[in-house]
């Protein structure tokens, strides 16, 4: 039974993984349309970017915590402004190979400077050592990174639903054209939430240095299962995808202890299940999907 | 107020409208009659710059909106209500509301709207698309106005309403009338457009073929019916 629990921890734990940069992709894809495909790579620059201001300059992981994602805001602001926008007016198809191709583009960047092996990233001090969790010990880290996504999370949600701002995100994913056609300037609004979009996948990069390991490859083989993570939750649906993040994790892992075999797989055959039961997600809504 | 010069638009290979010239005064209430796929729609689109390939010019006031975006349009005063009401389902009622920008000094209050609405103040805190047809209606109407927009497009607001909200809705317009608003109207219904409008535009096959006083649409309405073949 411990072990079980210790296993549900661990999901949760993964979960977070999922929740923070499928809420990203989701945010993206509501205001944008645009599946973007490079939001893997995004999470990989964000543990490389943790690692390089560690060695180069000294910045610690609480500081990193903060600047990486920043940066890498900014990074999505300047890709969407020059890149992204001049694709949106066309077949999706066009931002998917564009964005595929940025991911392929700065995962061999990244490999031309590091290599294929892992880079080493110490967790801070303050979260050395093990929790006494009444049936179990966990390790510190693990534990902060489940609490601090929960609460990235639960603070994201409270803007989209109680600020204006929130309320303009939330108006342009379910109706852009409609929305501007009652005087909000939705592209204004484009750029930011792209940015944001990033900085959450670098947000969630910096996070894993600590405990993943660190390579060009990190991104791509998580990237796939965040799909089915957003699919799963419904498509746009921000609360959804959170949800379904966590809910993924946990039943991944139980699903890999009594089943190891299926734990590759689990996730795919839920997509699979929630499409034909319910193929807007489960927090999706059906006329959303038009 | 608004006039219409030579508009042409075309969905892909096929045209929709073809050279629709027609002018809207102000303080008037202006309907476009015509049967399904007239082209109507498109062209209350066009205005509000939804629609992307059409030539042609549209003034507002005298300012040629033609090369504004929706979003500016709507700044300029022109407010929109579509043909399947734009209620957000990820919005409660009273965001619904308070989404738009507002444009002009002349814009309803909050208390306004729901005195003037009280069935909308009730459920203020309500997902938007749970309520009602005839309230969805409302809601989006009421959005408009609170907005202070000089003029006010809708998309055949009575459609798929019991008779009774029918004649809510045409109280609403005339209220909406009084209070300085210009009305471009699209109606399938020629009883109730003859009985709230002053000038009618027949709208077939993407072109005005004919525009009539609401006296003559009166005494011509039986023909004006075969005709429409509504």
């Amino acid at each position: 039974m411990d072990a079980l629990l210790q296993q549900i921890f661990t999901g949760l734990v993964s979960g977070s993984f999922y929740a923070l940069l499928a809420l990203g992709l989701s945010v993206i894809f509501g205001m944008l349309g645009v599946v973007n495909f490079a939001h893997g790579a995004f999470y990989m620059l964000g543990a490389f970017g943790a690692v390089t201001v560690l060695d180069t300059i000294g910045v610690s992981f609480w500081l990193a915590l903060v600047v990486v994602p920043l940066v890498l805001a900014v990074l999505g602001m300047v890709l969407e402004r020059t890149l992204v926008r001049r694709l949106t007016s066309l077949d999706p198809l066009y931002n998917f190979l564009l964005t595929f191709g940025l991911a392929l583009i700065l995962q061999d960047l990244v490999r031309l400077k590091y290599g294929v092996s892992s880079q080493p990233y110490s967790r801070p001090d303050l979260l050395q050592g093990s929790f006494n969790l009444g049936l179990f010990t966990y390790p510190r880290y693990q534990v902060f990174v489940l609490v601090f996504s929960i609460v990235v999370s639960v603070a994201v949600w409270l803007v989209l639903s109680h600020t204006r701002i929130g309320m303009i995100v939330r108006a342009s994913t379910e109706r852009p054209e409609l929305t501007s056609a009652l005087g909000v300037n939705v592209g204004r609004w484009v750029t930011p939430v792209f940015g944001f979009g990033v900085a959450l996948a670098g947000l969630a990069g910096v996070l894993a240095a600590p405990m993943r390991a660190v390579n060009s490859e990190m991104g791509g083989d998580l990237i796939i299962v965040i799909f089915a993570v957003v699919v799963i939750g419904g498509l746009g649906s921000v609360f959804g995808s959170v949800a379904a993040g966590y809910l993924i994790g946990m039943l991944t892992a139980v699903g890999n202890f009594y089943v190891p075999a299926l734990s590759q797989s689990l996730v795919f055959i839920l997509m699979a299940l929630v499409l034909l039961l319910r193929p807007a997600g489960l927090f999706g809504r059906e006329e959303s999907m038009s | 107020m608004l006039s219409v010069h030579g508009v042409s638009a075309r969905y892909g290979e096929a045209q929709v409208l073809t050279d629709v010239t027609l002018d809207v005064q102000q303080g008037e209430i202006v309907t476009l009659v015509g049967r399904n796929g007239a082209g109507k729609t498109t062209l209350l689109r066009c205005l509000m710059g939804l629609h992307r390939s059409m030539s042609g010019r549209v003034e507002l006031d005298g300012v040629d909106i033609t090369r504004r975006s929706s979003h500016q349009r709507a700044r300029l005063g022109l407010g929109y209500v579509p043909d399947d009401r734009g209620i957000y389902a990820s919005l409660s009622v009273e965001e619904n509301l308070l989404l738009p920008p507002v444009v002009d000094e002349r814009a309803w209050s909050m208390d306004q709207v729901y005195e003037a609405f009280p069935v909308l103040a009730d459920r203020r805190r309500q997902t938007g698309t749970h309520l009602s047809g005839g309230e969805q209606q409302m809601l989006s109407i009421a959005r408009v106005l609170r907005t202070g927009a000089r003029m006010l497009l809708a998309d055949e607001p009575t459609e798929g309403l019991s008779p009774l909200l029918v004649q809510q809705i045409g109280d609403i317009f005339r209220s909406v009338r009084e209070h300085g608003i210009t009305v471009l109207l699209i109606e399938q219904n020629l009883h109730f457009a003859s009985s709230l409008a002053d000038r009618h535009h027949l709208i077939a096959r993407g072109q005005v073929v004919e525009s009539l006083d609401n006296s003559e649409v009166k005494e011509r309405e039986h023909e004006l019916l075969e005709y429409l073949g509504i």
